[in-house]
């Protein structure tokens, strides 16, 4: 009798309550999941369904007159401009102030307080960043007399992009051996040419893998973008374009998804499929080169 | 053997590389400089913007619930009330659910496989932009929760949060889609947080005889409090600015309401709905609520990396 003691006992209290917790456990695991999984599978099948050739080569037309929605070419041109023109903002900026932290800043009160405003800045909300944009140029006209442009859209996505970009350079560089950097000014190298030949190249990987997950995420803000770059819907044509109303994928959802036409929420879903399809790909074969570069590293 | 010495002991920097590093060290330094004249840019523009509403306002416009363009009244009230409201109902659900999640993960009820994959599955669902989730919450989320609404009024309508007829987009789906986007914030801090507790604390405890979820919520959950709060507080800040899903959803209606089921306002839905069309003292006034906003994320994200730098790494 003593021997049962031993053995599992179903019915011990604390047995049936960890048995009650791994299921409560189990069963948040699986309501995690559910929305990506419903997410995913509802615009693979109503967005996927409006896929076709035309979409990418036609103007929208404007919500109302036909049942012909037509394509969604000046967004998906806009987002890759808008986006673009972030990058080319962010990416110099975030990169060079990610290295001053990294290597030459000796943790005093500077790169501290630098560190704690690009967190701070991370957490600023999106549409604040517009709000400041459209203070600082769409009000005031500065550019050229144009008030809603592209360009507004760029340089409002840039500060969302700008904390990412640093910290992952910061991040990146810190995982650089020491000793690389010994090696190189050991050898005569001054710390430009070290930083540029040898430790920049060293931690490109991670570094770029972050920059690319950034520009995604970039990709499908909106809220920075509704009163910066509007919306148009007309082809981009020349370079002058940069400076007029420009439309977005993620703009188009957002204005068709409130339409009560059913042409332009069908074109809603199509925008979505696109825009979703590119960012889960980037972030999935990101994800995968990652975990590859790391393998390779233990080696 | 003299003149290799001298080969060595004469090989100087030439004044201009010397230049060329000085000049690379100071323009990283200006490149980092940029983030703090941005964030007190954004400061102080959004300030200076909203001070003609603050002056005639002053803080009255936080308490007061007119927005009228025509008769140039404005108060903020109802949506400040909405951003409160919305986004502590969503963490408080999400909270249970990310913890749980994450505990999920960290613990090995199923093989390793599996739970990779529940991971990513939830760090992939940050990935989706927040339009898209607006977009599906409406033609989705909205036509299959409105039957149980209808049935949450019927039989709850006497608590105040129930008690208005649900009629399509609602504050009630918003805190839903909320819920969506801040279960991966919560789960992969949490996450994190658990990982980083030793495993000795653990042998520790079922070395005593500590059943798994006596020691889970005895030692290990204690043990990562700091990591996982700070992980929360981050989430409020996100689901206090977030805009575009719950603009969707919502309903986008500054008359004030107790219950969920009647459409609301938040401030940053107010601000996408009317920055574009807006002139005059709209504008201040709008800026004035952006500025409100601000203060609050700001407020909530300092506290929570005070949080991290006091509390972590304590084993």
């Amino acid at each position: 009798m003593i021997m049962n003691s031993l053995y599992y006992q179903k019915k011990l209290s604390r047995n049936v309550g960890d048995k009650f917790f791994t299921s409560l456990s189990v069963f948040c695991a699986l309501i995690a999941i559910l929305p990506l999984i419903f997410v995913v599978t509802y615009i693979l099948i109503k967005g996927g369904a409006q896929i076709t050739p035309e979409l990418f080569t036609l103007e929208p037309n404007p919500p109302g007159d036909d049942l012909d929605a037509g394509g969604i070419n000046p967004a998906l041109i806009g987002t890759l401009v808008i986006t673009t023109i972030a990058s080319i903002i962010a990416i110099p900026v975030g990169v060079g102030g990610g290295i001053y932290l990294a290597e030459y800043s000796n943790g005093g009160p500077f790169s501290k307080f630098i560190r704690f405003g690009v967190n701070v800045l991370a957490g600023v909300p999106s549409i604040i960043a517009g709000v400041f944009i459209y203070a600082l140029i769409v009000s005031t006209k500065i550019l050229f007399g144009s008030m809603y442009s592209g360009f507004a859209g760029g340089m409002a996505l840039s500060i969302l992009m700008l904390p990412t970009v640093i910290k992952t350079t910061d991040e990146g560089l810190k995982l650089v051996p020491n000793e690389l950097r010994y090696a190189s000014l050991g050898i005569g190298a001054s710390m430009y040419t070290t930083i540029l030949k040898i430790t920049l190249p060293t931690a490109f990987r991670s570094i770029a893998t972050g920059v690319v997950l950034g520009i995604a995420r970039a990709a499908g803000e909106t809220a920075p973008l509704i009163f910066t770059a509007l919306f148009s819907y007309y082809y981009i044509v020349g370079f002058e374009d940069l400076f007029y109303e420009m439309g977005s994928l993620a703009v188009l959802i957002y204005n068709f998804a409130l339409e009560p036409y059913d042409a332009q929420n069908k074109l809603a879903w199509a925008a979505s499929f696109i825009l979703v399809i590119s960012i889960l790909t980037v972030n999935i074969f990101s994800r995968i080169f990652a975990a590859f570069t790391e393998k390779t590293k233990r080696v | 053997m003299e003149e290799k010495l001298t080969l060595f002991k004469n090989r100087k920097r030439f004044g201009i590389e010397k230049n060329i590093d000085l000049i690379f060290k100071n323009t990283t330094l200006a490149l980092s400089s940029f983030v703090a004249i941005v964030l007190f840019g954004i400061i102080l523009v959004v300030f200076f913007q909203s001070f003609e509403s603050f002056s005639r306002y002053g803080l009255n416009f936080l308490v007061t619930s007119e927005w009228n363009p025509v008769k140039d009244e404005y108060g903020a009230f109802t949506a400040i009330y909405g951003t409160l409201v919305t986004s502590l109902l969503s963490l408080l659900i999400t909270i249970p659910l990310g913890v749980g999640t994450a505990i999920f993960i960290t613990e090995d009820f199923v093989p390793k496989f599996v739970r990779e994959i529940v991971g990513s599955f939830v760090e992939l669902l940050a990935a989706i932009p927040s339009v898209v989730l607006g977009l599906w919450a409406i033609f989705v989320m909205e036509p299959f929760f409105r039957e149980f609404f209808v049935f949450l009024h019927k039989f709850f309508g006497w608590i105040p949060l129930f008690s208005s007829e649900p009629a399509g987009r609602n504050s009630l789906l918003a805190i839903i889609i909320l819920v969506v986007m801040l279960l991966p914030i919560v789960t992969s801090i949490a996450r994190d947080s658990l990982n980083q507790v030793p495993k000795k604390l653990r042998n520790a405890s079922y070395g005593i005889g500590a059943s798994r979820w006596k020691t889970i919520f005895s030692v290990i959950l204690p043990a990562a409090l700091s990591g996982i709060m700070a992980g929360v507080l981050l989430a409020l800040g996100r689901a206090m600015g977030e805009t575009m899903a719950v603009t969707m959803i919502i309903g986008n209606s500054n008359v004030f309401s107790w219950s969920l089921l009647s459409p609301g306002y938040t401030i940053s839905s107010m601000l996408a709905n009317q920055f574009g069309e807006a002139d005059g003292s709209q504008v201040s006034s709008l800026f004035y609520a952006a500025f409100v906003l601000m203060i609050l994320s700001l407020v909530v994200n300092i506290f929570a990396q005070w949080l991290v730098k006091k509390f972590s790494l304590k084993y």
